[in-house]
């Protein structure tokens, strides 16, 4: 590396809090390629140069194999010297591929025919394929030059992964012990994948810059999901700087982690409840009851997505198994939310030009009323265990929130005919369109929750999927902060609880706002707890 | 179950064919096949092989190609070629299945 600086900021917004000095390594169709592309001879020498490395590296350790080893080892170097096997990558190649990205496009589809069939051991030749993509890989990227003269220089965080996209599904399938952090170029911070990353504490910026062509490939960055910028080869000053506010960072981090467990008091003293958020029950598991004061929304659409509609005693399981996990803190579970970015075949409806527009949540609800009383009546059942409370969504008329208390009512009088255990849960509804949060003393509820995500979409006219108009959709806008100041006041002056269980509520900076519009319970996600919990001690 | 016939198509246009069954109890597990498909490679004519009357002739000098028969014991091997000695590539491939791949 010379003195002369390479440092390139591309600017993205902050989905997920964090500040990470790494690899950054390109992900393209799901998988890491570190290599851009050379000229197609330099990049067919260097696949050669590797493939030779890896069959010098085989032979060397066959010499020290008994005759099992030897005979594993004996197929890989067959393998390496298969002329057809070798062809379409050196071909691919040719066609201007990265060396790397040939490779293991190859190899997996490879793998993915040997792991077809039935036979155990020629399933298990897959694992050879497998180790030896490592072992090229490894050749190839161990030849680059430029990246090892900084490990040796700077103490590195983990990998950044630097994609086009992540899926929620790629995301979960990947290995964050050794990825670190993720800038993508598309998503915003309401989208699902920034929601997974929140959920469990991994830096990720969306609506990156388009880099992911041109960027060096494994260049050493840095991550900055507090100000939004992902720093390529970052120059030595920056580095510094980093290094600064990392350790106050840490020093942050040592004092949220002490606050987890503890009751969030504000500087004043007052006390404010910190509920936690449970997308998918499963998450629970991972968190110790006592570190919060309840469970302010519990998402159902996980019973939902396998396409077969959960049956009553199911639901009523999954329900009663998460009013015992809270042990007598009160439970928040919301009525099936499906339809705008969250289709569910069978329930939502398809072709709708405008989905966040159309029919969802309980307009879906109201659609399919043999759903909806399903539910009810599970979660009724449920409420005999602890402090249950029914939320419904996107509520937009105080008729709609009549027509599911009758469905409720009916469910409970066919319970008690039915000589079933159950109890009569609290009701109330999120408050996301526009139109109840101008409006919400017209209500006839029990509580209010305020789904900020959407209430942010609506207000500011920016859909949630749209990266393009992401900075527009800001949590932050005076006429958001004035549609929560209002329902905050319609709540008080009803006597009815009033909550935000949006994203707006786990994010530390958004917090000193959210109490300023009088808010006293938020519900946030499980991984932003101590966060919270120190901004709120910081407030007032 | 020798069945090495040789075709005479022209001087240096040898066809041949053969056929023999797979003894070993794991099938044409990873040291077979990598002594197959050498002793195919020693040959300069085509070598192909398939597993079973209906299978997809395959390169018998690709280690890859022939792993991925994935054949069992017992199953019947057909080999083919078609070059400059054609037939005792065929002959070749066909006594070494014959001797279970010199297994020790």
């Amino acid at each position: 590396m010379t003195e002369t600086s390479d440092q390139r900021i591309l600017r993205g917004v902050a989905a997920s809090d964090g500040l990470v000095v790494g690899r950054a390594v390109r992900l393209i169709s799901g998988v890491e390629v570190q290599r851009t592309a050379g000229s197609p001879e330099d990049e067919r020498s260097l696949l050669a140069g590797a493939i030779t490395r890896a069959l010098e590296q085989l032979e060397a350790l066959t010499e020290a194999q008994d005759e099992m080893g030897a005979e594993i080892l004996e197929f890989q170097i067959a393998l390496l010297e298969d002329e057809d096997l070798l062809a379409p990558i050196y071909n691919a190649v040719q066609e201007g591929q990265p060396a790397d990205l040939a490779w293991i496009r190859v190899i997996d589809s490879e793998v993915t025919e040997y792991r077809e069939g039935e036979d155990e051991y020629f399933k298990a030749r897959a694992e050879d394929l497998l180790d030896l993509k490592a072992r090229v890989l490894a050749a190839l990227h161990g030849n680059e030059t430029g990246f090892n003269d900084h490990a040796e220089q700077t103490k590195l965080d983990g990998d950044i992964i630097v994609a086009q996209n992540l899926t929620p599904s790629r995301f979960l399938e990947l290995d964050w012990t050794s990825y670190r952090g993720a800038a993508i170029c598309g998503g915003s911070p309401t989208s699902h994948v920034a929601i997974l990353a929140r959920a469990r504490g991994i830096p990720l910026l969306v609506g990156l810059e388009d880099a992911v062509e041109t960027m060096q490939h494994a260049c050493l960055a840095v991550l900055d999901a507090e100000d939004g910028v992902l720093i390529l080869t970052p120059e030595p000053k920056t580095l510094e700087d980093v290094r600064q506010r990392q350790r106050v960072r840490e020093g942050d981090e040592e004092r949220a982690d002490s606050l987890i467990g503890k009751a969030a008091v504000m500087a004043t003293g007052e006390r404010v409840e910190i509920l936690i958020n449970a997308d998918d029950p499963r998450v629970l598991a991972d968190v110790p009851t006592a570190n919060c004061d309840g469970i302010g929304l519990t998402r159902t659409e996980f019973l939902f997505s396998e396409g077969v509609l959960p049956d009553e005693q199911k639901q009523f399981e999954v329900y009663r198994d998460i009013v015992n996990w809270a042990e007598g803190r009160p439970v928040t579970i919301r009525t099936l939310d499906a339809g705008g970015d969250k289709p569910i075949p069978g329930v939502t409806v398809d072709d709708e030009a405008n989905p966040f527009l159309g029919l969802r949540g309980v307009r879906l609800s109201l659609l399919k009323p043999e759903v909806l009383k399903l539910q009810l009546r599970a979660l009724a059942r449920a409420a005999v265990f602890g402090s249950l409370k029914i939320m419904i969504p996107m509520v937009t008329t105080p008729e709609e929130v009549e027509a599911v208390r009758a469905q409720l009512d009916e469910a409970l009088t066919e319970l008690s005919a039915e000589g079933v255990a159950h109890a009569c849960p609290q009701l109330g509804m999120m408050v996301e369109v526009p139109a109840a949060a101008l409006t919400a003393e017209r209500f006839k509820v029990d509580f209010f929750s305020i789904g900020s995500n959407d209430l942010i979409q609506y207000t500011t006219a920016c859909a949630r999927d749209n990266p393009a108009v992401t900075k527009l959709a800001d949590a932050k806008s005076p006429a958001v902060l004035e549609l929560i100041r209002r329902t905050v006041e319609a709540a008080a002056r009803m006597g009815v609880e009033v909550s935000l269980c949006g994203d707006m509520a786990s994010d530390p900076n958004a917090i000193p706002d959210l109490l300023d519009c009088g808010l006293r319970r938020l519900s946030v996600a499980p991984a932003q707890v101590g966060r919270v919990k120190l901004a709120v001690s910081r407030y007032g | 179950m020798t069945d090495a016939s040789a075709e005479s198509a022209g001087p240096n246009e040898d066809v041949a064919n053969g056929q023999a069954t797979i003894q070993d109890p794991t099938g044409l597990h990873a040291r077979p096949a990598v002594k197959l498909t050498k002793l195919a490679k020693a040959y300069d004519s085509t070598v192909e092989i398939r597993a079973g009357k209906d299978g997809k002739w395959v390169n018998a000098k690709s280690p890859n190609a022939v792993m991925k028969l994935k054949a069992g014991s017992g199953e019947i091997l057909f080999v083919r070629a078609e070059g400059v000695h054609a037939d005792e590539a065929v002959r070749a491939l066909v006594s070494l299945i014959e001797r279970d791949f010199d297994a020790e």
